[in-house]
């Protein structure tokens, strides 16, 4: 989250208002971090960790870290299908761009969730729908992609993605 | 002699790696593992007698139904009952027991009441919830207590004259009690009802005799006794069988078949609908042949030693609460670290190579008594061994430790 911020400006400062206004199609690419970087972010740090335990003692702390959801959203229709523990997603749209919150009973789960909120949160819906979710693989969580995994990753990036495409129509 | 290297070594699985750790299997209350004898007569009956059966009048045809035919023998002589046809061979519990909650459709009227228990798998309540639904039975529950045991006094009560059936497991798959089913039997006779038994659970562990049970029907799977997946079978009385009607229609099930009326085969094939799982049905008679080999005393014997061991260094863990501790209880440990979700011990659990089961264990009704999501549960079979365990203790240890 910390890089993020600290990026940001100076990102905007390269480039002359003119010049944005002439880039407007792809503007969002420049003032907001991709997804692409925060992914590349997050692979960047998970290579520095040796070991499976490693790893996932830092996702048991990106748990421990999640920002807590406010309460009044950790209602039955939050809750995602198709994982073993509780997950609570909630989203909301300001500014054309949306942020997630969330939260689980599993701590793991809620490391796994912190990840895929920090890659897809206060992005624009379009870019979170063509987003793809390679780095997943990449930092050694493919046994949680399975469709059969109890953790249902998969159905909390297609929760996230379903959100990004119900705003994506209200923006339309 | 029971011997658990020698008997490891029938097994090819369990001296492979999963992630980078010597496998520790203990899910074994959700499938067991399959010895070399078991794999052969697989590979035997597809190299060897692969045919449709009970139709053809060639050679393999026959050899192939010959085949099929000794696996009911010996599943029969297994299970003690009187009649091979008494022996349904099945896709496994789950059909067998909607086999039968399908049959009592036809049979039961508004008013009638059905007796389940609240150590039920889910495979072994929705059926007769659907079965009530469509009837307009009433559904009973024996409840349990705190240990993971029925109230045998609330059973007393729930039994009347309108009771038509029972229907419980020999031993829970949750929390591994294993259940009075002597005297369920003889109470629910005395007042006339039928009694199912669900003993999917309890056929990795003991050799029961249905005909001393005197249960009307009993179900079980064969890919929890070291046989393959997709078949099992049900034991019902012959009288039983000939009153229910045909499940499912298709060819193997009819005599004799007009536009204008069909009948139907003799016991069991009316049951039978279309080609079974013949290489199924056969390697079942293996798996059996099998488990026979090794001893069900021996077997018990030994797993008893396992659990007392295992319960003994589990409970060693600050923190760690055992789920059902049942004074009668097979080899399943179900159990949760304090403030830690089961799921959370298993995933770590399970990058040390070690395998066991998390969540409701298909039996919700029995985490909402305790309260619970879930638990972790490692369940042991006969060719577990003490080192295993300690792995797995250390295991939670470490699990403990990364997540507290």
């Amino acid at each position: 989250m910390l890089g993020r911020a600290q990026s940001r400006p100076k990102l905007e400062n390269k480039f002359s208002y003119n010049l944005l206004t002439m880039l407007e199609e792809t503007k969002l690419k420049f003032v907001i971090v991709s997804i692409e970087d925060i992914q590349n972010e997050i692979i960047d740090e998970f290579s520095m960790f040796d070991d499976w335990e490693e790893r996932y003692q830092y996702m048991i702390d990106l748990g421990k870290d999640l920002p807590l959801i406010n309460d009044q959203y950790k209602t039955e229709s939050n809750i995602i299908k198709g994982c073993q523990s509780k997950v609570w997603v909630h989203a909301e749209m300001t500014d054309d761009k949306i942020a997630f919150t969330a939260d689980s009973d599993a701590i793991i789960t809620k490391g796994i969730i912190a990840i895929l909120i920090r890659v897809f949160s206060n992005q624009h819906p379009k870019n979170i729908i063509d987003a793809d979710t390679d780095f997943i693989d990449k930092i050694g969580l493919k046994e949680h992609l399975s469709p059969t995994r109890a953790n249902g990753l998969v159905s909390m990036v297609k929760q996230l993605k379903m959100y990004a495409i119900a705003y994506q129509t209200q923006l339309n | 002699m029971f011997n658990v290297q020698d008997i490891r070594k029938d097994f090819p699985i369990l001296s492979r790696k999963v992630n980078g750790k010597p496998l520790a299997y203990f899910d074994n209350a959700a499938t067991s593992q399959t010895p070399q004898q078991v794999i052969d007569a697989i590979v035997d009956y597809y190299s060897n007698y692969n045919a449709n059966i009970h139709r053809g009048v060639h050679t393999l045809s026959q050899e192939a139904t010959d085949l099929y035919e000794q696996a009911r023998q010996k599943i029969q002589a297994h299970f003690n009952a009187k009649f091979s046809h008494e022996i349904i061979l099945t896709s496994g519990a789950t059909h067998s027991i909607n086999l039968v909650a399908n049959g009592f459709s036809s049979l039961l009227k508004k008013g009638d009441e059905v007796i389940v228990s609240a150590l039920e798998h889910h495979s072994n309540i929705v059926p007769w919830q659907m079965l009530c639904e469509r009837t307009g039975a009433i559904l009973k529950v024996i409840p349990m207590n705190e240990e993971g045991e029925l109230v045998m006094s609330s059973f007393d009560n729930l039994l009347s004259e309108n009771t038509k059936l029972v229907f419980l497991n020999h031993i829970s798959n949750a929390l591994g009690t294993i259940n009075p089913i002597e005297y369920i039997i003889e109470k629910a006779h005395e007042v006339g009802a039928a009694v199912l038994i669900d003993g999917a659970q309890a056929c990795p562990h003991v050799k029961p005799d249905v005909q001393a049970l005197d249960v009307d029907f009993y179900v079980a799977s064969a890919h929890k006794m070291c046989g393959p997946t997709g078949v099992g079978m049900l034991y019902g009385k012959e009288a039983w069988l000939n009153k229910l009607p045909p499940y499912q229609g298709g060819g193997e099930m009819i005599a004799e078949v007009t536009f204008e009326k069909t009948t139907y085969a003799d016991l069991p094939h009316k049951f039978e609908a279309g080609t079974p799982n013949i290489a199924g049905g056969i390697v079942f008679g293996a798996a059996i042949d099998y488990m026979n080999t090794i001893g069900f005393d021996a077997i018990s014997t030994y797993e008893n030693d396992l659990l007392n061991y295992a319960t003994q260094k589990l409970l060693e863990i600050e923190g760690l609460k055992i789920y059902g501790t049942a004074k009668n209880k097979t080899s399943v440990i179900s159990f949760n670290l304090e403030n830690i979700h089961p799921y959370d011990v298993g995933t770590i659990l399970d990058k040390l190579g070690i395998a066991v089961r998390t969540g409701h264990h298909c039996a919700q009704p029995i985490m909402d008594f305790y309260n619970i999501p879930g638990t972790v549960r490692a369940s042991f079979s006969f060719y577990n061994t003490k080192e295993e365990i300690d792995t797995l203790v250390e295991g939670v240890k470490k699990a403990k430790m990364m997540l507290s």
